[in-house]
């Protein structure tokens, strides 16, 4: 037997002629027992809702967004027009002094990129990590922003690839607002309607800024991905 | 020594450090309250906990489909699964791999299925460098001992203690700030990332639906370990499995409220295979690794395979009041904390490690705040019956068989009592000393005086 097959019949064996501890008394039942006659109650939906999601609207969404933004200490700014999209990064470019840029192919970086007068790396085609760890700042697009938790959602296909987005040490997603989704739920059913069963290799769910709490549990940002996260919803 | 011995030894030692108690009590102190905060964020946090339990309990009923259906799915997009029945079968995989790319440099992130199967010590003994990148880990590591928890491995440490390692072990200049500190760990791992031949993760849930692993973490290290280096493993647990993509809603910020009081955790990623064709960047391989190392033995155990559902949160470390003051190391087991008492047995032999579920006042703060209802407190009780039930004690059975025959004998329980009424003076004399039969007691505590006169005494006074 390979060890694929070996393993599995010990699974079948274990679930098929289980033994309860070394006695003979009676098994304790498992609390979620439901599970193993199919379990589809109600209290999946309640636990799902587990927040405040701003499902209601637009407007409901932005706000939720734009307080969790806050509490995780990313820059949220709703963007009017092209025009804006290009004065904002120029701002960012010239109060951080950027020398080096990195993005991918898109309509919303290829604009904002098009108005920075600084040498650019392009990931699409592959690239040197050491040019991209030289970069100042990378700008990117995404595939939905959740209000619930103030998360961006990333894919290896439509943000440049697995690091573009956590190397360099300012992250600037340009985001529309169609893609301003409620919940998490909504993202995952949004993945499988956009890639199945086609999947990129790589998805991240993107929260904040790079953080740790393991020096005596106090919040330092950037700890090995982006100190900054600015998202620009155009 | 065996590993009994060990433990008290060692919590004994642990438990007189008050510098230490102070720290790990003022770090658990701010979990505390952020714990509350993220549960005040669900609707419905009892709901969220059934749920959860739930949906553990159907992957758990029919994991050899869900695990066949998310090999097949990861296979198809070009990665390589292995089975490893143990440790050591692990170990062989993943040593071969290094040997095969002729890997130098190897950087990991968190993974407790890793320390589970003492990786990095077969991966150093065979001439790799290992390099942890989690900011905890690398502290932990530079200092050659284990993580003090499973989630906040430098919790014990001050600024002070951690600036002087980096000075010492870093040749940097001496640091205090927690944020100069991060930032030097931050330096000196880009290289690595950099340089590294293969990448080593651990994963919090393994999903069947769309075969894709799922890593959760806070600082970025985990990306980068899967992102730069041209090789990435990942070493799973047979038990991360959940069956639907749209489980991650649920089980996301169950995780990061219950682990650390988040309500989701900076970065929460997918992998789903190698480069694919058209990407920009990402390993030419990758290699999941799963575990079975004896889970197959605890699903076996219809009354204890519910603990099959922990998701490493580390809720029930925190906790409880045993681990607050004897901390992780103690313990002498990878997973430590009740989870780690109820699941060692299993994993490392019943009659070993029986001692860490005599650890307990079963006191059920476990139970209370564990985010997948594992049943923890009445576990450590199964496995202490099952140990008497395994192995009688003989000296045990005879001193309840002798305390059997007293209390049955109305005259002789009176009789005892005067006695031991009188002695109790002479006692304390020696009370904590090494001839008091009772020091395992009375080394820390008073014994209560026996009272002046019984129930029955004073009721004949009275009539």
């Amino acid at each position: 037997m390979n060890p694929r097959e070996t393993i599995l019949s010990r699974i079948r064996e274990a679930l098929a002629s289980p033994r309860a501890g070394a006695t003979k008394s009676p098994p304790a039942q498992p609390i979620g027992s439901q599970a193993a006659a199919g379990f589809k109650g109600p209290t999946l939906a309640t636990a799902l809702s587990w927040r405040a999601t701003g499902a209601d609207g637009f407007k409901d969404r932005l706000e939720l967004f734009q307080k969790n933004a806050i509490e995780l200490r990313a820059d949220f700014h709703l963007i009017n027009s092209l025009d804006e999209l290009k004065t904002r990064v120029k701002r960012l470019k010239a109060s951080e002094g950027w020398n080096r840029v990195a993005s991918h192919g898109g309509e919303l970086t290829q604009a904002a990129c098009a108005a920075l007068d600084v040498p650019l790396l392009w990931t699409d085609r592959g690239y040197a990590a050491a040019d991209l760890e030289a970069c100042d700042a990378a700008i990117t697009e995404c595939d939905a922003l959740i209000a619930q938790t103030g998360s961006v959602l990333v894919t290896s296909r439509t943000a440049g690839g697995r690091a573009l987005s956590v190397l360099p040490p300012h992250h600037v997603v340009i985001a529309r607002r169609e893609q301003l989704l409620p919940d998490l739920t909504a993202a995952f059913e949004l993945l499988k309607t956009k890639f199945a069963p086609d999947y990129p290799g790589f998805i991240s769910l993107i929260t904040g800024p790079s953080r740790t709490g393991d020096i005596e549990r106090i919040l330092v940002l950037g700890a090995h991905g982006p100190k900054k996260l600015t998202i620009l919803c155009v | 020594m065996s590993a009994a011995k060990i433990f008290l030894k060692q919590s004994g030692e642990v438990t007189r450090d008050l510098r230490q108690r102070e720290l790990v009590h003022a770090a658990m102190g701010k979990y505390g309250a952020a714990r509350t905060q993220a549960e005040s964020r669900f609707q419905d946090w009892e709901a969220a906990r059934v749920a959860a339990a739930d949906i553990k309990d159907d992957a758990i009923h029919h994991l050899d489909r869900y695990l066949g259906e998310f090999a097949n799915k990861l296979e198809a997009r070009g990665t390589k699964v292995h089975w490893a029945g143990s440790g050591a079968d692990a170990r062989e995989i993943i040593l071969k791999i290094a040997r095969a790319r002729k890997a130098r440099s190897i950087i990991k992130s968190k993974a407790m299925t890793c320390e589970e199967i003492h990786l990095n010590t077969a991966l150093e003994e065979a001439g790799f460098r290992v390099i942890e990148s989690d900011l905890g880990e690398f502290i932990v590591q530079l200092r050659r001992e284990p993580a003090f928890h499973i989630v906040f491995p430098a919790m014990h440490l001050t600024r002070r203690d951690i600036g002087e390692l980096f000075a010492r072990e870093l040749g940097c200049a001496p640091a205090e700030n927690p944020e100069e500190l991060t930032m030097i760990a931050r330096r000196v791992l880009r290289k690595e990332y950099m340089a590294a031949d293969i990448g080593i993760t651990g994963a919090n849930f393994a999903i069947a639906e769309t075969g894709m692993v799922s890593i959760t973490e806070n600082e970025g290290n985990a990306r980068l370990t899967a992102a730069l280096p041209p090789v990435m493993i990942t070493v799973l647990g047979i038990e991360k499995i959940l069956p639907r993509l749209e489980d991650l809603a649920l089980f996301l910020p169950l995780l990061a409220g219950a682990g650390t009081g988040q309500a989701l955790t900076c970065y929460n990623s997918l992998y789903g295979g190698p480069r694919q064709p058209g990407e920009s960047d990402g390993p030419e391989e990758f290699h999941v690794v799963l575990l079975d190392n004896h889970r197959t033995s605890l699903l076996a155990d219809i009354e204890q395979r519910e603990a099959l559902r922990c998701i490493r949160c580390g809720a029930c470390l925190n906790a409880c009041p045993v681990f607050r003051n004897i901390g992780g190391p103690a313990y002498g087991t990878t997973y430590s904390g009740p989870i780690g008492s109820v699941i060692t047995p299993h994993l490392r032999g019943l009659q070993d490690w029986k001692h860490l579920s005599s650890a307990s006042s079963l006191c059920g703060a476990c139970t209370a705040t564990c985010p997948v209802h594992i049943d923890l407190h009445h576990h450590l009780l199964r496995n202490r019956r099952n140990a008497v039930t395994q192995n009688p004690g003989f000296l045990e059975r005879q001193a309840f068989r002798l305390f059997a025959f007293v209390v049955n004998r109305p005259a002789l329980y009176s009789l005892a009592t005067k006695v031991a009424r009188a002695l109790q003076p002479l006692h304390r004399r020696i009370q904590g000393t090494l001839i008091d039969p009772a020091r395992p007691w009375t080394q820390s505590r008073e014994l209560q005086p026996i009272a002046p006169q019984t129930f029955k005494e004073w009721w004949r006074q009275r009539t």
